[in-house]
């Protein structure tokens, strides 16, 4: 029986869970303010994760475990690891944060992000809707106990409320759609239910009304328009470091998501999937672009800005099917993961430099708090303008490759309305570029409110040195990651 | 690594090392490098010139590699005939600007040289580059350095300026994008643009590329009507800045039309060619005239140099040899002029802190060898034979009269524009009496000033003395690109 269930499919995920019982209780006997102890002991655990998954990813194997409940394929693998890493970039810069903020007294935010990547992790190798479902929970609750982790402050809490009580309707909602299909099918397996619909004999009816419920959930998860209205409260709201938690990360699962439930399970549907993530990509474009500017705090405005990078992602998906021809899915999904990969690359390193400046007593919340950031530290400011103009999509940084490889996806199914939506985005992200450039312009045009210099701990300093570095090295040589980006997706469409 | 490799990288090298310099403690040290690394960059770009095959279409100093397999994009540059100056241009102009800044830049100097060093790797890179992307990178990447250096070394309306110049260009070149991977996709996955060169087009598909090329390259030239950008931006940049933009960047947007409008959609470029023309004409006499009213000599230069970029664009569309080549002489000509015209501006804004016309007059009394120069280069812009401005509105002016003898007559009279604005603007500000106290205590330029703008004069009296090897090395890819466009490329 044992390998029936193939443990190695699973094994990187019985280490996180295995690990964080154990921290959590090493934890209760640690005393340091700091908790350094924990601290070290999350960080080594996340690292042998990371190298698991990145050895399964390198494998390219795909296995199937549990009765076909979860599958370990090299999409899933990699976006593990990528996760993992991000996960371990954000408690480095925000640890120091946090300890300013005594959300250290307890050990619970390096416990609970663990839950939280593991919950992440279930989401990513789900092949059985009840299983991601349960993935996404656990994440979701994760968040929640994050978010409010600085209970005595009301902001703080307010945000929690919201991400709550929007978060549990965005569950209802996917919930229902995954019954729905249920319902339809008689199948939760995500392989078996593509089968059933393929084979045409299910009510187009009820399917496409489960449909609706899904990808109204899933635009929840990802925040985009007009599902959006917590992201930028929550941003705002939540302690800095949280917000990287929540912002990074999970964005990376949201993707995976997306794939496993409408790629795998309901490619049949697509031509009407499509639509909706059509609409909502242009939505999406156009209220976090335009929203963006009129923004002053940093966060919020950087909340609208995922908005509308998420509506950049989505239109990657929009693309895979053509006159239901799939010859362009690989390119157009692959584009999509590249666009996430790289869009989760760049938030760390912009919250990054905001969680660094937090630390200086106040919570440099505002875009004039950057102000004359170029003459206090030209590291640090480097490192943000170039997150800033890879966010606008200005070549040589990651950014543009990540758009270029969306719209070419786009101009390559042929159609009409499709280069036309390409147009659109384009014409958006100009409108972008406006917001992040006044970022630019704060740092580097504005004279300093203060004269002192900005310090960071040597371990922040290295991280966020090489997150900026590798936003310019991977501007400048995107190849590798394109590749196995498209390697990635071509072995998950095939099975 | 090949020569244009190093052309282009080692400005780019020079530049990054300069941004670890740090703070200003240094900034002696920081010129000075600064210096050898912009004379080491042109050095690098001379053999371009003494190695270069004339009489050949063919592209020189070819490299090539893989660069991003997934889209079939290489690192793919070479030359010919229609970039080899432009190349030559930059990398001269560079070392111009690094000792124009030489004591004026007293802030964020290391930054300031950098951002020029590593601007200048990224022009040549557009001059040379072979493949769509690598094109775009390079064209789109200049955008990042010269914004910083409006917004940090500007005027008081800087901000305004550097984010207008950014929006504004990023709009064209944004549309240029989608039009790089249509062609992408029509040519089967390739983003080679001399293979563009031969693509077979329908006549909607050529429409759409000719104006999505357009947006970019109209914007950047700048034509009229969307050259508003360019006076707000050159009143508001640093000396250094403004020289670099009207020199150069203002012909990426020209070279654009060469590579890309003109050959890829030929049919198109033909059909709207009256557009350019009329656009190019309204630059020539309309901005000509709007040139003449200005107070501000910044921005009076700025106006000519858009009258004196629809030179080029009408040169370019009027098809014929010497109208082509006429646009290229002028580009170049007008890189040495114009570039010329701002530092001497600068000269003068560095002592009296004022561009107003009236707030000078009888500076030749305080300022004879400044004066002398200043001369030489008005001179110049006005077109007198024997200056580098001459050749190029000659052949422009020709290859119009060849075309129509109207179109001739109308560029001509841009010469007497031309004239009226630069030696009334001279007039005002140099002879007569000595205007003011100001002018009474000006002190004539010091030998850095001196070797700035002889190294100027040297360039735009040779060229006008002597324009042979300029016309001798584009010759033979002129008549390649004439032909490429007189051929349909219409699917038959």
């Amino acid at each position: 029986m044992i390998d029936k269930l193939s443990w190695v499919a699973i094994y990187p995920e019985v280490v996180l869970l295995v690990m964080a019982c154990i921290i959590a209780l090493v934890d209760l006997s640690s005393t340091s303010a700091q908790r350094t102890r924990t601290y070290i002991l999350t960080l080594l655990t996340l690292a042998v994760v990371a190298v698991l998954t990145g050895i399964a990813a390198n494998d390219g194997k795909t296995v199937y475990g549990f009765g076909g409940m979860v599958v370990s394929d090299p999409m899933g693998n990699w976006l593990k690891c990528f996760a993992t890493v991000a996960l371990m970039v954000t408690l480095v810069y925000g640890r120091p944060y946090a300890a300013d903020r005594e959300m250290l007294r307890g050990g619970e935010m390096f416990t609970i992000s663990m839950f939280a990547l593991l919950g992440m992790f279930v989401m990513i190798s789900g092949s059985n809707f009840l299983l991601i479902y349960l993935g996404l929970e656990l994440l979701t609750l994760s968040s929640y106990a994050l978010v409010a982790l600085r209970r005595d402050n009301a902001v703080a809490s307010e945000a929690a409320m919201k991400y709550f009580v929007l978060g549990a309707m965005a569950s209802g909602f996917l919930l229902y759609g995954l019954s729905m299909m249920y319902g339809a099918t008689g199948s939760l397996d995500v392989n078996e239910v593509f089968k059933i619909i393929a084979s045409g004999k299910v009510n187009h009816q009820v399917l496409v009304f489960g449909l609706v419920f899904i990808v109204a959930g899933l635009a929840f998860k990802v925040g985009a328009a007009p599902f959006h209205m917590w992201v930028p409260d929550v941003y705002q709201g939540a302690p800095t470091a949280v917000t990287l938690l929540i912002g990074a990360a999970p964005e990376l699962a949201a993707f995976a998501i997306i794939i496993r439930l409408l790629v795998e399970g309901l490619l049949p549907l697509a031509i009407d999937w499509q639509q909706m993530l059509a609409l909502l990509a242009i939505a999406s474009l156009l209220v976090g672009n335009l929203a963006a500017i009129a923004q002053t705090n940093l966060k919020r405005m950087l909340a609208y800005s995922t908005i509308a990078q998420m509506g950049f992602m989505l239109l990657g998906l929009v693309a895979g099917v053509v006159n239901g021809n799939t010859y362009n899915a690989q390119f157009a999904y692959s584009a999509s993961m590249f666009y996430i990969v790289t869009y989760v690359l760049t938030t760390l390193a912009s919250f990054g430099i905001i969680l660094l400046l937090a630390r200086e007593g106040f919570e440099s919340e505002e875009i004039t708090d950057l102000a004359g950031l170029n003459q206090r530290s030209p590291l640090y400011a480097g490192v943000m303008a170039i997150a800033m103009f890879s966010l606008a999509g200005l070549p040589p940084l990651v950014g543009f490759y990540a758009k270029l490889a969306v719209l070419q996806a786009l101009i390559a199914s042929g159609q009409a309305l499709y280069i036309g939506l390409a147009v659109f985005a384009v014409i958006t992200s100009l409108i972008g570029a406006f917001y992040y450039l006044r970022v630019v312009k704060v740092m580097y045009f504005d004279a300093p409110v203060t004269a002192s210099t900005v310090s960071a701990p040597r371990d922040v300093r290295t991280v966020l040195s090489i997150n900026g570095l590798l936003i310019l090295l991977l501007g400048i040589v995107p190849g590798g990651l394109m590749t196995l980006c498209a390697n990635a997706i071509v072995a998950t469409l095939a099975n | 690594m090949g020569l244009l490799s190093l052309a282009i990288w080692v400005p780019i090298a020079f530049g990054v090392a300069l941004l670890a310099f740090g703070r200003d403690e240094h900034a002696r040290g920081v010129r000075w490098v600064a210096l050898v690394g912009a004379i080491v960059s042109f050095l690098v770009t001379v053999p371009l010139y003494t190695g270069f095959q004339n009489g050949t279409a063919a592209m020189q100093f070819v490299e090539k590699a893989s660069w991003i397999t997934r889209f079939n994009v290489s690192y793919h540059v070479g030359i010919d005939g229609l970039s080899l100056w432009l190349v030559l241009l930059t990398s001269f102009t560079t070392v111009v600007v690094v000792i124009s800044a030489w004591e004026v830049i007293t802030e964020r100097v290391n930054q300031y040289m950098a951002a020029f060093l590593i601007l200048s790797g990224f022009m040549i890179g557009v001059f040379a580059a072979l493949d769509g992307i690598l094109f775009y990178v390079f064209f789109e990447a200049t955008l990042i350095p010269m914004y910083l250096i409006i917004g940090i070394w500007g005027g008081p309306n800087k901000i305004y300026a550097a984010f207008k110049f950014f929006i504004y260009t990023l709009l064209g070149s944004l549309l240029t994008l989608v039009a790089l991977i249509y062609l992408y996709n029509k040519s089967g996955g390739s983003f080679d643009i001399l293979s563009w060169h031969k693509l077979p087009l329908g006549s909607t598909a050529q429409t759409f590329l000719f104006f999505a090329f357009f947006a970019a390259f109209a914007v950047k030239v700048p034509m009229w009507p969307v050259h508003t950008w360019l006076p707000d931006v050159h009143v508001e940049a640093p000396t250094g800045g403004s020289a670099v933009l009207a020199a150069i960047m203002l012909k990426l947007g020209a070279y654009g039309f060469l590579r890309f409008s003109m050959p890829i959609a030929p049919d198109a470029s033909h059909e709207w060619a009256w557009l350019m023309i009329g656009l190019s004409l309204i630059a020539v006499i309309y901005v000509g005239l709007v040139a003449l009213v200005q107070e501000d000599m910044k921005k009076l230069v700025a106006y000519s140099s858009v009258a004196h970029m629809g030179f080029v664009t009408l040169g370019f569309f009027i098809f014929n040899e010497l109208g082509v080549s006429g646009g290229i002489v002028q580009m170049i000509a007008h890189g040495f002029v114009s570039g010329a015209m701002f530092l001497g501006i600068g000269v003068l804004y560095d002592r009296v802190h004022s561009r107003q016309i009236a707030d000078y007059g009888g500076v030749v009394n305080t300022m004879p060898k400044f004066a002398a120069f200043a001369l030489l280069f008005a001179m110049a812009n006005c077109g007198l034979p024997g200056t580098a401005g001459f050749v190029g509105e000659w052949m422009v002016i020709l290859g119009a009269v060849k075309a129509n003898f109207w179109l001739g007559m109308g560029a001509a009279t841009a010469l007497i524009f031309g004239a009226a604005y630069t030696l009334w603007m001279y007039k005002r500000v140099y002879l007569g009496p000595v205007g003011n106290d100001h002018v009474k205590e000006l002190s004539d330029i010091n030998a850095r000033e001196f070797l700035m703008l002889s190294l100027l004069a040297i360039a735009v009296l040779w060229m006008g003395l002597y324009p042979k090897p300029f016309t001798a090395a584009m010759d033979a890819s002129v008549t390649e690109l004439l032909r490429h466009v007189a051929i349909s490329k219409l699917p038959s």
